[in-house]
């Protein structure tokens, strides 16, 4: 074989001019959009008192002092669990949602969907619908060509670099970061932010779009297996449509000899991905229910019922080709599966939430010094030193007592401090090396070990914690 | 006219007929199919093909190989018979690690200085001096103190090293007598300020009846077990020999660095047979004088820090 036909394995993206629909869903997806996309800009600029030299951000990452704020919740580095707490319940959230109602995160919620659909909302805005787009798309450069671009891809770069700069925002204080910003002030990286940002905006809802969905995102390809023959999802319904065929005006037909489908191609015009939903569910569908909301709008002006092509399951083909009723919506929806992930979320969220309430506002890490175990002093005591770090998650500085309950008798003093107390600064952890004595003779000094409870307690309130250890003594 | 079955679009084509664009078809069908370029061999009927080398790959390749021509005259790389080719950049990992270092020294600088002008006592009182002491002796300590008295700063009882942490000072132990310990060592023969006493060898003046009384009165004012019967020729023979260093309750003398013989701590062992071989062969315990290998600012951060160890007096 020295020669053969090998296909190009490379195809380039051919655009797609989604047409302008109405309905129901066309409407909740707007919401949506208003929804997300207002949460997402307007949340760096929400304000949260916190008292004195503490970020008045609401929701604000704070890398470099190594905080999360949250409104009233303040996470240090050492209670990350909760982010990752919070990823679990994204998780199981997802596998819940899409078990249940199929591909909706794609078709309503990403933010891929979500700022494609903003960005051809200003592409049919500037250039018209899809019929002035084709044209548009065909016709050689001039100069109306050249000024409708350049109007859209400044309104898109707009967007873009108000979506990058919202995202610093939640980095740093908003107010302060903006100012900074306009005079050029700001820190290096966040231009850089900004500027990735509003590249990846830019090209991902301006040109790549379905691409992203098609081949770049894995999702796609994980839903898949999260939903079942149950799920609820976008379908055409061919046993009603099928035979499809051009609708004759006038003409009298038996009536098994043409489907509802009268090859329109409204669906395949609405569509955001470009594909036939009449093929079937597919990879490139992201269930954004567009095509249910078109095909309705044709089949309202023909005069046949709505729901050719809608919300429907696996089971419900099988029943409707049979002609039996379909199971109801909530049977498809309430079902163990989808009962057991609801249940998981919610223990792993109930779990958080108690973790949460079962913070303390202050801290205590043990650690003992190792090296000797013991020192022997000269009257023939036995000391261990400790190093105690101190968390102080309030704003203001505290004074923390330290005390030690033990069953055998032991003495505890503070290096460099005269009293049993310490100051630690606000929103800061502090190192205190202690001095646990047990008396010559005493217990604790001739034994291996004695177990012996710290504890540190804020002066300002009742908030006590502990941390138990170990006191070595000289074993003979 | 029949078409050229090679003419035809191949079935295998990636995107499906579109109906939006009619001219699609064709512009595919327009695409240029290529030969395969083959070596010749075939085995059981499976050629061996000879495709040419990624186009990318190639060029990264051309690019690695002009990088390490450049690389190679920049900076040291050929090895010779005694060292290797120097770079026209004049790097080298030590001037790097030479330049970081005078970075530092440069930035600690400052409160070095003010480390070297304070009061030993003074430094303990302000936080900023007391943090920088802290850090830098423990630094210190660890490069050039632990390898006698530990990284614990324990000691090492077999060899006579002190316990650094503990309340017992054979010098004292207070920050001003610590440095000046540090400074200039103890019966080093390089400084002649270095702290000196010796201790005889009492093997030599007295027989083993009579060192084996000391031992039990030594055990009796320590607390420990002991002979009572032998202890108390002993109490006459420690008035007559030991008191003058070690005092006549055998509290110690600090300025001849006589130990407190009271107490439960024992630089060589507080038990009989350690007790014998020092009454015996006496100790002559060495440590070097730090004013010629350490700058005065480490010393004194180490005093500080050793100070706070937990037996600062």
């Amino acid at each position: 074989m020295t020669s053969q036909h090998t296909p190009s394995l490379y195809a380039g993206r051919e655009p797609i001019f989604p047409r302008r629909v109405k309905g129901s869903f066309r409407t909740l997806k707007w919401w949506l959009l208003a929804l997300t996309l207002g949460i997402y800009y307007v949340t760096p600029w929400l304000r949260w008192d916190r008292g004195p030299n503490m970020p008045d951000q609401a929701v604000l990452i704070d890398l470099s002092g190594r905080r999360f704020f949250f409104f009233m919740i303040e996470i240090w580095p050492h209670e990350f669990y909760f982010v990752a707490g919070l990823l679990i319940m994204a998780g199981l959230g997802l596998f819940l949602f899409t078990s249940a109602l199929g591909r909706v995160w794609c078709g309503y919620a990403c933010p891929q969907t979500v700022w494609t659909d903003l960005f051809i909302l200003v592409e049919r805005w500037i250039e018209g619908d899809r019929n002035a787009r084709l044209r548009l798309h065909r016709q050689g450069w001039n100069l109306d060509k050249a000024r409708k671009r350049a109007a859209k891809w400044f309104v898109w770069l707009l967007i873009a670099v108000a979506t990058g700069g919202a995202w610093v925002f939640y980095f740093a204080d908003a107010p302060t970061l903006l100012h900074g910003l306009v005079t050029g002030q700001a820190h290096p990286v966040a231009w850089i932010t900004i500027a990735g940002l509003t590249a990846t905006t830019f090209v991902f809802g301006g040109f790549m779009r379905e691409q992203i969905c098609i081949y770049a995102c894995p999702w796609p390809r994980i839903q898949a297996a999260m939903m079942d023959e149950d799920t609820i999802t976008v379908a055409y319904r061919g046993w009603r449509g099928e035979p499809r065929g051009k609708l004759h005006k006038g003409a009298v037909a038996p009536a098994d000899a043409q489907g509802d489908c009268i090859d329109c191609m409204a669906c395949v015009n609405v569509c955001p991905t470009g594909i036939d939903i009449r093929d079937g569910q597919q990879l490139a569908c992201i269930t954004c229910a567009l095509c249910i909301d078109a095909c309705d709008d044709t089949m309202t002006k023909i005069g046949k019922p709505r729901g050719l092509i809608d919300y429907l399951a696996l089971t419900d083909e099988v029943a409707e080709r049979a002609g039996t009723t379909p199971k109801s919506v909530w049977k498809h929806i309430l079902r163990p599966r989808t009962i057991l992930y609801t249940v998981l979320w919610t223990a792993v969220g109930a779990g958080l939430v108690v973790a949460l309430f079962l913070r303390s506002d202050i801290g205590l890490h043990v650690t003992p010094v190792r090296n000797p175990t013991f020192v022997t002093l000269s009257d023939g005591a036995i000391r261990n030193t400790y190093d105690l770090r101190l968390l102080n998650k309030h704003g203001d500085a505290r004074i923390f007592a330290i005390s030690l309950t033990s069953d055998a008798r032991l003495d505890l003093t503070l290096e460099g401090q005269t009293a049993q107390t310490v100051t630690v600064p606000g929103n800061a952890t502090s190192t205190q090396r202690i001095y646990v004595v047990a008396p010559a003779g005493s217990q604790a000094a001739g034994e291996d070990r004695t177990h012996l409870r710290l504890w540190v307690g804020d002066l300002g309130n009742t908030d006590r914690i502990h941390s138990d250890t170990i006191f070595n003594g000289k074993d003979d | 006219m029949a078409e050229d079955p090679e003419d035809r679009v191949p079935e295998n084509k990636v995107s499906p007929p579109d109906r939006r664009y009619p001219d699609a078809k064709a512009l595919n069908a327009k695409k240029k199919v290529g030969q395969v370029q083959s070596t010749g061999h075939v085995w059981d009927g499976i050629e061996e093909y000879d495709n040419p080398l990624p186009r990318w790959w190639l060029w990264t390749f051309y690019a690695c190989i002009l990088y390490a021509l450049i690389y190679g005259v920049l900076y040291p790389s050929w090895p010779m018979v005694n060292r290797a080719t120097p770079g026209l950049l004049g790097y080298s990992t030590r001037g790097a690690v030479a330049t970081d270092i005078q970075r530092f020294a440069d930035a600690n600088g400052p409160i070095r200085t003010r480390v070297e002008g304070a009061d030993l006592t003074a430094i303990a009182a302000d936080p900023v001096l007391l943090q920088y002491a802290t850090s830098a002796g423990a630094s210190v300590f660890r490069t050039n103190c632990s390898q006698c008295h530990g990284l614990g700063a324990a000691g090492v009882q077999a060899a006579g090293y002190p316990n650094l942490l503990d309340d017992d000072w054979l010098w004292g132990g207070d920050v001003t007598n610590i440095h000046a310990t540090i400074t200039h060592g103890i019966r080093n023969t390089t400084d002649p300020d270095a702290r000196y006493s010796e201790m005889p060898k009492f093997g030599e003046l007295l027989n083993r009846d009579e060192i084996g009384q000391l031992v039990q009165h030594v055990r009796a004012i320590s607390g420990q077990d002991h002979d009572a019967a032998l202890a108390t020729p002993g109490a006459t023979l420690f008035a007559d020999n030991c008191a003058a260093c070690h005092g006549d309750a055998g509290l110690g003398n600090r300025d001849l660095g006589a130990p407190n013989l009271t107490d439960a701590i024992w630089l060589y062992g507080g038990d009989v047979a350690a007790l014998t071989t020092t009454i015996t062969n006496a100790r002559f315990g060495v440590m070097p004088n730090w004013n010629t290998r350490l700058s005065e600012a480490d010393i004194r951060s180490v005093a500080v820090y050793v100070h706070g160890l937990g037996g600062g007096e």
